[in-house]
């Protein structure tokens, strides 16, 4: 049922590739679609087909993805900035924003947004930030996590759970955050060892709680050969 | 008075046409749809008219010269026999270079490249064999942006090198950073370096020894005065990734690959004679010839420029243009200095030893090691003394050389006093000797010979940077993103090393 849309608003695109609106909702029904990859339908695997016999379609296709990441780079901004007015009104008054635009932010929660490394822009000025919820950021990835380090002194919980991108590489960056308390990996699914990460992790930020549920921990059966 | 001749070649060619249109109706008889014969042969005739025609002009447009068309069969894994780009190298450089060739022609197959690779198995390939690590921490300007040039590309690797329909490139980099550690004698020099690389952007951060014991309570800090640790931007990651990425894509662009070795070159002489009076030979390449592998065969092709990546073997290629077999004085005495220089890697195995936060650590002995795997594993190595330069004819081991590093590693980490060496390698450096710093453009003398190599270690973290500084060099005609004048060949003439101030 959601593969409908997905598949309209690509020829929608492909015919009007230079219409600017289209490329948001094209970003945006990447975002509606409930799998993270969505089998291919008729209309993409006919374009597929297409695109091997004719360098046109071909270029059409790879514009249609820059287009795609462009519109991603777009929607971050805005992002960024809600979530900044959002958190910063509550329990203060909305017009007082522009007084207290010196405060600093202390939680903010991008949950299930399209951030990415360039999104942090927008973060990098808030030096006092406490806690950081990115799960479920399809977006986020190893370079992500590279990047925190600009709140090595000040954050104290970090949920990076069911972000599809990251793998051990970027969990190695999280070292320089000295003063994390509370750290959320569960659901990762590019991790092949979750409980011995979740044990090096533990050695690694001692006053650290690491918590990673959402895994299969149980031991694979392998039957030994007996020599008869 | 045209339009007679016109019609005069249309009725010798309709004649031409109707002897060879029976072969065909006999051809067409056999295999086609319309088995029905009471058809009158003059409708046929009609229709076959307008094919037979497009084949000829077809036929026409095959047989003049910028063709590939050849009437002789020939073996398919030849090179073409013209090409635009000779790379001479399938290392990571070589291939970085050709996907930006393609990434900025301005029309489709606007260049045609060409990347000769001499070991199909990549088994002596300096790429493969090496560490994997990346840094920011040079001390020269150009050095540090071009890594951060290098790592900002493979942030956006999928942006750059996916492939329709293909699976995401994932390098598996690790992002656990550089630690360099200086002891008195050297803690100035890293205080200099950290100033230059802070001012060229790169996140790098000085530690004193208490803060140090801190970050990594598992490294013994006796000796060392100042540590400089990499934020952001530095760790390693798998070579064989990066170079499969850049070779996939830049095939799918268009790029041809051959696999064989450049013998020898065809070139012409001009020569000139300078104020002075001494006469100097321009040479311009016409043809490189490739020979393939296990054969005598061998096939010239024709083209217009030859880009030298051939790595630790680029001083023999640059011996074929006959660069440095001249008279001593002269600037074609000069050879190209890039030798192959061998280094080992052990990997060495310690249950106790430092965990997930391991970073990339060097000391000021010249040992280095960093993590590899979640199981205790750790890679370890170091660059021998002058003196002690290991023989280049092989790539075997010297496993006796573990044991100038092991007291090092020991006395830096005491956990490592028990560990046992699982496995070792060896692999070649393009060892610049002059200066170990990359040498980047053309040859004075050689008109359309391009340099890219002599990295002295430092290749593949530059590779993404410096494919796309010399496609702007060959394409634009100059450096535009990043300028790499001063790794020009002239360093080389004027005899002006640019020496990078390491603490090792």
């Amino acid at each position: 049922l959601s593969h409908c849309p997905c598949s309209v608003y690509l020829s929608c695109q492909l015919m009007r590739r230079s219409c600017r609106q289209v490329t948001l909702l094209a970003a945006a029904s990447r975002y509606w679609s409930s799998s993270p990859v969505a089998p291919p339908s008729k209309q993409s695997r006919l374009l597929l087909f297409l695109s091997q016999r004719f360098h046109d379609i071909e270029t059409l296709l790879s514009w249609s993805s820059w287009f795609k990441n462009r519109g991603l780079r777009q929607k971050n901004l805005f992002a960024g900035q809600s979530e900044w007015f959002r958190s910063d009104r509550r329990g203060k008054f909305s017009w007082d924003f522009m007084n207290h635009r010196d405060t600093s932010i202390e939680e903010v929660d991008v949950g299930n947004t399209l951030i990415n490394y360039t999104g942090l822009e927008n973060l990098v000025k808030q030096r006092g930030l406490r806690t950081l919820s990115v799960s479920g950021c399809a977006e986020v990835d190893d370079w992500f996590l590279s990047r925190l380090y600009i709140f090595q002194d000040t954050l104290e919980e970090l949920d990076i759970s069911n972000c599809p991108r990251i793998s051990v590489g970027g969990l190695a960056a999280l070292q320089k955050l000295r003063g994390l308390r509370r750290l959320n990996v569960s659901s990762l699914p590019r991790l092949q060892n979750p409980g011995l990460v979740a044990i090096l992790l533990e050695e690694m930020l001692p006053h650290c709680h690491v918590t990673a549920v959402g895994y299969d921990h149980s031991l694979i059966y392998s039957p030994t050969q007996t020599d008869g | 008075m045209s339009m007679w001749k016109g019609l005069h070649m249309t009725a010798r060619a309709a004649h031409g046409i109707h002897v060879s249109s029976r072969f065909i109706h006999k051809h067409t008889r056999l295999c086609t749809r319309n088995i029905s014969t009471s058809r009158p042969v003059q409708n046929d005739f009609f229709k076959d008219l307008e094919n037979q025609f497009k084949a000829f002009r077809e036929k026409a447009a095959d047989a003049m010269p910028g063709s590939d068309w050849t009437p002789f069969e020939k073996n398919s894994s030849l090179p073409p026999e013209r090409a635009d780009i000779v790379i001479v190298g399938g290392g990571v450089v070589g291939w970085s270079i050709a996907y930006w060739l393609k990434q900025k022609e301005m029309i489709r197959d606007g260049v045609r490249v060409l990347v000769v690779e001499r070991d199909p198995t990549y088994s002596q390939a300096s790429t493969v064999l090496s560490a994997g690590g990346i840094r920011q921490q040079f001390s020269l300007p150009e050095n540090i942006h071009l890594s951060m040039a290098s790592a900002d590309f493979m942030r956006n690797i999928n942006e750059h090198l996916s492939v329709l329909n293909d699976d995401p490139v994932d390098l598996q980099f690790n992002h656990s950073g550089y630690l360099f550690l200086a002891s008195e004698k050297v803690a100035h020099i890293m205080e200099e370096n950290y100033s230059t690389q802070r001012y060229a952007g790169a996140k790098v951060s000085l530690l004193s020894p208490t803060q140090l014991k801190e970050k990594c309570p598992w490294i013994n800090t006796d000796g060392v005065v100042l540590a400089s640790y990499g934020l952001e931007n530095e760790g390693w990651f798998d070579p064989w990734m990066l170079l499969n990425a850049f070779r996939r894509k830049a095939i799918s662009m268009g790029v041809y690959q051959c696999f064989g070795e450049v013998t020898g070159f065809s070139y012409t002489t001009n020569t000139m004679t300078t104020a002075e009076g001494d006469k100097v030979d321009f040479r311009r390449i016409k043809y490189a010839n490739v020979q393939m592998p296990n054969s005598l065969e061998y096939q010239p092709v024709e083209c217009a420029i030859v880009v030298n990546a051939a790595g630790a073997l680029s001083g023999k290629v640059a011996e074929m243009m006959g660069i440095g077999l001249g008279p001593k004085d002269t600037i074609a005495g000069i050879p190209l200095p890039v030798e192959p220089r061998k280094r080992f890697i052990y990997v060495v195995h310690c249950p106790n030893g430092p965990g997930l936060d391991t970073p990339f650590l060097v000391d000021y002995s010249g040992v280095y090691f960093r993590r590899e795997g979640l199981g205790g594993n750790y890679i370890a190595g170091m660059s021998p003394e002058e003196e002690e330069e290991p023989e280049t004819n092989n790539l075997e081991v010297d496993h006796q050389f573990f044991q100038n590093i092991w007291p090092h590693l020991a006395h830096r980490v005491p956990a490592f006093e028990c560990l046992k060496v699982k496995s070792a390698w060896a692999g070649f450096y393009d060892y610049n000797t002059f200066d170990q710093n990359g040498i980047v453009g053309m040859h004075p003398l050689v008109n359309n010979m391009f340099f890219a190599t002599g990295f002295s270690g430092h290749g593949l973290q530059h590779s993404p940077a410096v494919g796309r500084a010399m496609a702007e060099l060959i394409l634009d005609g100059g450096f535009k993103t990043l300028d790499l004048s001063a790794f020009s060949f002239k360093r080389i003439m004027t005899k002006e090393p640019i020496l990078e101030r390491n603490i090792v």
